[in-house]
């Protein structure tokens, strides 16, 4: 059935990515329990609908859910613990997505210069968005 | 081998992948989607909350719309489900053997827990609750 018996790719940038994407994933499922889990116990178990629960989920930060009913929305989730928590999250999910919209596009892009723009062009979104998403953490 | 083109459309629709082809595709597509939802989302946030743009507000209440909502729901739980067991199975080779019950597993989680809130929240929507 299957044409290659090893899924791993070759060279050690896309080995690397490979084991990336991977680890990255569960680990991020990980975060995304702990966040709803908190956000369950610091007083949100009867106050969040599906849109809240999901700015729990991917962005547990204070200035993020500011539509929903949670009652004292600053004083559990303002401190350097979930600062660091939602760096961490963000490094790993935006390493997670442009490396996984890098894989799509050369799955179809075959010309080396169009590549090569692509990259810097992902390079750049990716760490501008880095910037923005540190800045919003520290701000809030 | 050629490819025949000359097939009726009801061959030429059927599904001819492999197992985890469908998944396969489907990964690529919510992945895709998740990566363009947040993307416009961070883009809407920063005008709303800068210029009070209102071209945000209204992509916000759509976002949150019950509607959307099961739709980035789906996305994101079968992007978390098909990935977890992408990476256990990359990541314990051995258990490839196992690919089709992984699979059976994966919806068994799957179902229930779209189910559920989907019903809810759709319950929540006809009654006005």
């Amino acid at each position: 059935m299957r044409s290659s018996p090893s899924v791993r790719p070759k060279g050690l940038f896309e080995y690397g990515m490979w084991l990336f994407t991977r680890l990255s994933g569960l680990t991020l499922l990980l975060f995304g329990a702990v966040s709803l889990g908190a956000a369950f116990v610091l007083g949100g178990r009867t106050e969040l609908d599906m849109p809240a629960m999901f700015r729990w989920i991917f962005f547990p930060n204070p200035n993020h859910v500011i539509n929903s009913n949670i009652p004292d929305v600053e004083q559990g989730w303002s401190n350097t613990f979930w600062q660091i928590y939602s760096m961490a999250m963000i490094f790993l999910a935006a390493g997670h997505a442009f490396n996984g919209l890098r894989m799509v596009l050369e799955d179809y892009i075959t010309r080396p210069l169009l590549v090569k723009l692509v990259r810097t062009a992902l390079v750049v979104l990716w760490l501008g968005g880095l910037v923005v998403a540190v800045f919003v953490i520290l701000a809030s | 081998m050629t490819l025949n083109r000359r097939v009726s459309v009801r061959s030429g629709l059927r599904y001819k992948g492999r197992l985890g082809m469908a998944n396969w595709l489907l990964h690529r597509i919510t992945g895709l989607g998740i990566l363009l939802f947040v993307g416009i989302h961070v883009v809407m946030g920063f005008l709303g909350q800068r210029y009070a743009d209102n071209t945000a507000f209204t992509v916000n209440a759509i976002y949150q719309s019950w509607a959307f909502q099961l739709f980035v729901y789906f996305s994101v739980l079968f992007h978390a489900t098909n990935g977890a067991r992408l990476a256990v199975m990359d990541l314990f080779p051995g258990l490839i053997r196992f690919e089709r019950e992984l699979i059976w597993l994966q919806w068994l989680i799957f179902i229930p827990t779209y189910g559920l809130p989907s019903f809810i929240m759709i319950q929540n929507t006809l009654t006005g609750a």
